[in-house]
C-alpha cells in the first residue's frame, strides 16, 4: 500500500458520493474545508463535481501564506535588506506582494534571499555562512512549527551564533473561533485540518461542538478522504449528533504527537495578538520565540518596522479566507488579480483557494454551481443545540 | 507548503534514530525522525508523513485498510439497501 493512489479510487469515489447524494435531501448544506491542503484536493480533484448541487464545500482561512498580513511582509524584505543576512523562506512566500514589492523583487534588487524546502536547510546555509546572518522566515501552522522548534534546538546544541528566526507561526483555533463568531456566516459543519491534527490531536476542536453545536470531522488529504468527511458531517447531523470524529486515523491520533507538543512548548509561546489578513488582530492565536531563545529571535535581535499595512483596496482577500466570499467573487479575481501577477496572497499560494479556482479552471462551473445552489432552500439546521 | 506527503521509511541513518532515507515518488531523502516516538514508533519498510524535511508522524496501514474496508462497505451497505427496496412489495394505502 502507497497510502496514495487507494484513496483516489474513482469507483470508490462514485459510490461514496452516491450516498451523500442518497442521504443529503433538499436542502443547502454548508461545509467548510478549515485547511487550504484540503482546498487544494478538492479542485484538483473536481470534488464538487462529484458532489450534489446542495452540498457546498466553503473554503476556510488555514493557508498559512494567504494568512499573512501585508506588514508581515514588509517586514521580511526590511530584514533582507539589512547589511549581512541571508534570509530564507519557503518558495510560497517569495512571491507574496508586500507594500513595496515581493521578496522575490527584494532579491532582485540585491538582497540575499534563498528559497529553502525545509528550516534545516537553512540551518546548513547558517553553519556554511559563518560570517553572514541567516534568519529563516518562518510561516505555518502547528503542522510546521514543530520543524522550526527542532530546528532551533539543533542550532542551540550546536551552539550556531547566526541563526535566527523571524517567527510567524500562526494556531488554527482561534481563526476557526472567528469564523464562528461572525454573523456573516452560516455553517453545518466543518472538515478539520489533518495535519495539524497529527501534532494537536482532536481534542482541541471539542469547544466547536460544545459551543457551537456544529460537528468536526478531521480528514485526510486524498479525494475519498474529503469525500468521506463530508459523509460524516451530513450523518451526524441528520441522526442528530454532533461529535469530533477522526476520519484520518492512518495518521491522526486522538491524542496528537506529544513529543511535537512537548517541543513546542520548549521553544514557543502564545502571542498576546496576531495580525492576521482579512481577519484582522486575534488575540493569543500566534507563536513567538519564549525568553530562552530571544537571542535567535530576528525581531528582537533586528530592527525591523513592524508597521501595520492595510490591504490593498481592490483585494479581498480577507472576505475569500473568511468563507464569505467565493474567489470569483473578488472584483480583481484572474483580471488584475492573477498568479503571475497577484494582489492577494489567496492567488499565490498552491493552497490559497483564489489560485485553486484558477489554476484548475473552475471558474465557470463554480458560477454554474452558485446558480444552482441560490435555488435550493436554505435552513436553519445546525444551529446550536 | 502545508503538503504533507507518506513516504517510504527506506532505513535510519544513525543509532539514535534522529534521522533516516525515506523514499518518496522513486526519489530518495534524508528526513528528520525524531518526532516518530510512542504510537508514531516506525520500522523500515513502514510509512511516514514527511513536511518540510521532517516525519511528522507514522502512517499506519492497519487503519488505512479499515477507513477502505468502511468505504467499500458503503457501496455494499447501499447495494442491499437498493435491493430491498426494489424487491419489497409495494406498500399498499
Amino acid at each position: 500500500m502507497k497510502f496514495a493512489d487507494e484513496f483516489r479510487d474513482a469507483g470508490l469515489a462514485r459510490t461514496v458520493a452516491a450516498r451523500i447524494a442518497a442521504e443529503c435531501g433538499e436542502r443547502h448544506w454548508k461545509i467548510m474545508e478549515v485547511c487550504g491542503g484540503h482546498t487544494h484536493t478538492i479542485f484538483k480533484y473536481g470534488i464538487e463535481d462529484l458532489l450534489p448541487p446542495g452540498v457546498e464545500l466553503v473554503h476556510g482561512p488555514g493557508c498559512p501564506v494567504c494568512v499573512i498580513p501585508m506588514g508581515r511582509l514588509d517586514d521580511g524584505i526590511a530584514l533582507a535588506r539589512q547589511d549581512g543576512v541571508i534570509l530564507t523562506c519557503f518558495g510560497d512566500l517569495m512571491r507574496v506582494p508586500g507594500s513595496d514589492g515581493s521578496l522575490l523583487d527584494a532579491r532582485a534588487g540585491g538582497a540575499d534571499v534563498r528559497m529553502v524546502y525545509s528550516p534545516l536547510d537553512a540551518l546548513k546555509i547558517a553553519r556554511d555562512n559563518p560570517d553572514r546572518r541567516v534568519v529563516f522566515y518562518a510561516i505555518g501552522f502547528e503542522t510546521t512549527a514543530p520543524s522550526t522548534a527542532l530546528t532551533l534546538l539543533r542550532a542551540r546544541a550546536e551552539g550556531l551564533g547566526n541563526f535566527f528566526v523571524f517567527c510567524n507561526h500562526v494556531t488554527i483555533i482561534p481563526p476557526m473561533k472567528a469564523i464562528l463568531d461572525s454573523p456573516d456566516l452560516r455553517l453545518d459543519g466543518f472538515l478539520g485540518p489533518g495535519h495539524v491534527s497529527t501534532v494537536v490531536g482532536i481534542r482541541p476542536y471539542e469547544f466547536v461542538t460544545r459551543s457551537y453545536g456544529k460537528p468536526v470531522v478531521v480528514v485526510g488529504f486524498e479525494p475519498l478522504d474529503i469525500l468521506q468527511g463530508v459523509h460524516m458531517v451530513i450523518r451526524q447531523v441528520l441522526e442528530g449528533r454532533c461529535e469530533v470524529e477522526n476520519q484520518y486515523r492512518r495518521v491522526v491520533h486522538d491524542e496528537g504527537n506529544p513529543k511535537a507538543l512537548d517541543v513546542l512548548a520548549r521553544v514557543f509561546r502564545i502571542r498576546p495578538h496576531f495580525e492576521w489578513r482579512g481577519l484582522g488582530f486575534i488575540s493569543q492565536s500566534a507563536l513567538e520565540l519564549n525568553d530562552d531563545f530571544a537571542d535567535m529571535d530576528a525581531e528582537k535581535v533586528f530592527t525591523v518596522p513592524g508597521v501595520r499595512v492595510a490591504d490593498p483596496k481592490a483585494c479581498q482577500c480577507g472576505e475569500v479566507l473568511k468563507g464569505v466570499l467565493k474567489p470569483w467573487e473578488c472584483k480583481v479575481f484572474g483580471t488584475a488579480c492573477t498568479p503571475e501577477t497577484p494582489i492577494g496572497t489567496c492567488m499565490v499560494s498552491s493552497e490559497g483557494a483564489c489560485a485553486a479556482y484558477y489554476n484548475f479552471g473552475r471558474y465557470s462551473r463554480a458560477r454554474d454551481r452558485e446558480t444552482a445552489l441560490r435555488a435550493l432552500p436554505v435552513t436553519a439546521a445546525g444551529a446550536p443545540r | 507548503m502545508c503538503l504533507a506527503i507518506p513516504a517510504r521509511l527506506v532505513e535510519y541513518i544513525d543509532a539514535e534514530r534522529q534521522y533516516a532515507t525515506v523514499e518518496l515518488g522513486g526519489v530518495r531523502r534524508r528526513v528528520n525522525t525524531c518526532l516518530l516516538t510512542g504510537n508514531d514508533a516506525t520500522a523500515p519498510g513502514e510509512y511516514v508523513l514527511v513536511h518540510v524535511g521532517f516525519a511528522l508522524s507514522r502512517v499506519s496501514e492497519a487503519e488505512a485498510r479499515e477507513t477502505l474496508r468502511l468505504l467499500e462497505g458503503m457501496g455494499a451497505a447501499y447495494d442491499d439497501e437498493m435491493d430491498q427496496v426494489r424487491r419489497a412489495p409495494e406498500l399498499q394505502p
